[in-house]
């Protein structure tokens, strides 16, 4: 009750004035607005006025000091949570009222900060959950084996091994997937979603335990992935080497609101994000 | 073919050879009179077990959620076996019995299916322990209830009470409050034992390599990982549960047209209990272990006759080894050094024979 109560009291404008996309996706819908964000934990705000708009192809990056409600935005997003302020918008339909699944049907896919894979399926298996609403038949043309059982499940072994060809894994197709190595979990979770179809891909902290060589070749791959699927991507990152080398559009959260947004450049040069992440330098002190 | 495939494959064959290897084989010792009256009168509740223990691990093994009220859609699939069976006798004058016992299984199965689907609405909602508490009780409520059911026909019709006193004039009993479901004509046999089982296989098995099979599994292994992949996890794990609960109400129905009384004692917890033992002892998610077990544990009771009042304390204690065994990494990975020579020798001579 009270929710439906908060969001007709949300103050609408006319679209964000601060909104950045790339130059090539300006002509075209954005892939997600978010419009005044927020979301109430029993009295505490963890995000709050959040706005943002990434556009077509863009690849974004949310980064902020721990415990700035980035992962919270991504639970926003991806309908964990319920926003209690404001609107979430997938390529243009309001996301309100809707659940993970709905969503997910809208295109939106996501990793997470502590893996979530299915430890014991295979690897194709995991892909292959990915496809489940990409390739079907009904549960009895499973049971009885018809054709069309046979006819999806080649198609899926087809795609599956397809999308683990981008990461080069196809050889370890039926590894089980919790007995990967890390690097390799963290890559089969990219995978994974993009199996669904998104057309935006939510990564929370991809490059989480890897060393300096795996991070470069993360990099490059996310530009690849962006470059053949023509996706959004938003990443939330604590590794600035990635973030600045591949995001085009930043967007810097501290204690749940909005800090600074801009280019790599503009935010390695705002003071705002510098206070936040080092602190501010006491008077007197040179 | 990959290598998880063939795995797969050859999984599934040695579970339904080993099945119907036991069929033929029993059923020769039968033509022969080389097998013991007792032994002959467990098959018809070994083949009910099996479908059960199976049936069971759809839920517990594969869709991860423990119920503890199996024996509920046990009993349901039980009596409306014996309801069926004696309706159709006393009314239609069916007098084929394979067609009666067929009838019987599917009612079973198909009311024991829609109470699954009643009960699995609420009750999926719920996680871990909560679900294991509702199911517990959903099948002490059976129990009472069918405690104080009476079904009684006259004239082609069926008269439902819960009271004695309310039943008509001369009408024919086939459910008698506590005393059960009385005056069954037994009909079950062996043969439709061993075509329900390997139904009941073929449902399962298959149903655990399809697409909706993985969705109960990753259901399973990761639910919001699953819901972020676009996949209804209620309605996933409502599939397995109304499926196993469906399998169940068949085993009941079997089991029930196989003695001429079925009594609401037969179906308390201790048998969900039961269930639940010759599930995990034969592996969670593991089928063929399921059918393994529920044999053994079913012929061993009666061979072990003198110390039944051992059983349910034994039972104890196994369960209780199984989870310190398959759930403490020290001794696991104890275990896993023990075979690991094993499974060298395994690999080598596979290897071997490929070059061959």
């Amino acid at each position: 009750m009270t929710q439906v109560k908060r969001r007709a009291n949300t103050k609408m404008v006319p679209v964000q004035s601060d909104a950045i996309v790339p130059e090539r996706d300006a002509d075209k819908a954005p892939v997600l607005e978010a419009r005044h964000l927020g979301i109430e934990f029993g009295g505490l705000k963890a995000v709050d006025d959040f706005n943002l708009t990434i556009g077509k192809t863009e690849i974004a990056g949310l980064i902020g000091p721990n415990g700035a409600g980035k992962t919270t935005v991504f639970n926003l997003i991806t309908k964990v949570y319920e926003p209690t302020m404001g609107a979430v918008l997938i390529n243009g339909r309001d996301t309100h009222g809707m659940n993970i699944v709905q969503a997910s049907k809208l295109g939106i896919a996501r990793t997470f900060q502590n893996i979530r894979l299915f430890d014991q399926m295979t690897v194709e298996e995991n892909v292959r959950i990915g496809l489940h609403n990409q390739i079907k038949y009904n549960m009895f043309t499973g049971m009885l084996r018809l054709p069309g059982y046979w006819k999806q499940e080649k198609k899926q072994h087809e795609r599956a091994l397809e999308l683990l060809h981008i990461f080069d894994m196809e050889k370890l197709a039926d590894e089980q997937a919790g007995s990967l190595p890390y690097g390799a979990q963290r890559r089969l979770e990219i995978v994974r979603a993009l199996a669904t179809k998104p057309s935006l891909l939510l990564l929370d902290e991809p490059a989480a335990g890897m060393n300096p060589h795996e991070t470069e070749e993360l990099m490059e791959n996310i530009a690849k992935i962006r470059d053949q699927f023509q996706i959004a991507i938003l990443l939330i990152e604590h590794d600035m080497s990635l973030v600045m080398g591949v995001c085009e559009g930043i967007c810097v959260l501290n204690f749940g609101r909005i800090i600074a947004k801009g280019t790599a450049d503009e935010i390695q040069a705002n003071p705002v994000v510098i206070e936040a992440y080092l602190g501010k330098k006491k008077e007197g002190q040179a | 073919m990959t290598k998880a495939k063939r795995n797969r494959l050859i999984y599934n064959i040695v579970t339904y050879a080993l099945v119907i290897a036991a069929f033929i084989l029993l059923q020769s010792m039968i033509a022969n009179k080389s097998i013991s009256r007792s032994l002959k009168g467990q098959l018809v509740p070994i083949c009910s077990w099996i479908v059960m223990a199976v049936s069971l691990n759809l839920v517990i093994g594969i869709s991860g959620e423990l119920s503890l009220g199996h024996a509920g859609f046990m009993s349901i699939g039980a009596y409306t076996g014996a309801v069926v069976s004696g309706w159709l006798l006393n009314s239609f004058a069916v007098e084929s019995t394979l067609l009666r016992l067929v009838l019987a299984i599917l009612a079973g199965g198909i009311m024991a299916g829609v109470m699954g689907a009643l009960i699995g609405i609420p009750v999926l909602r719920l996680r871990g322990d909560y679900l294991a508490i509702v199911t517990l009780a959903f099948g002490e409520i059976i129990r009472s209830l069918v405690n104080v059911l009476y079904i009684g026909v006259q004239d082609g019709h069926l008269c439902f009470s819960f009271l004695n006193r309310n039943m008509p004039e001369g009408v024919t009993m086939l459910v008698d409050g506590a005393k059960g479901a009385v005056k069954i004509k037994p009909i079950s046999t062996f043969a439709v034992g061993f075509v329900l089982i390997l139904i009941t296989l073929t449902v399962v098995l298959n149903l655990v390599n399809s697409r909706a099979g993985r969705a109960i599994k990753a259901t399973r292994d990761n639910r919001i990982a699953a819901e972020s992949m676009g996949v209804p996890v209620t309605k996933y794990k409502m599939m397995a549960f109304v499926t196993a609960a469906a399998l169940a109400g068949m085993a009941g129905a079997l089991y029930g047209l196989n003695s001429s009384t079925v009594v609401p004692t037969q179906f308390t917890f201790n048998q969900s209990i039961n269930v639940l033992v010759f599930v995990v002892l034969g592996g969670l998610g593991n089928v063929l272990g399921s059918v393994i077990s529920a044999t053994l544990l079913t012929v061993l009771p009666e061979v072990l006759r003198a110390f039944s009042d051992y059983r349910m304390l034994v039972y104890a204690v196994v369960l209780i080894l199984v989870m310190i065994f398959t759930n403490n990494p020290l001794i696991r990975s104890f275990a896993d050094r023990l075979i690991a020579p094993l499974k060298q020798l395994l690999r080598g001579k596979k290897q071997g024979g490929d070059e061959a």
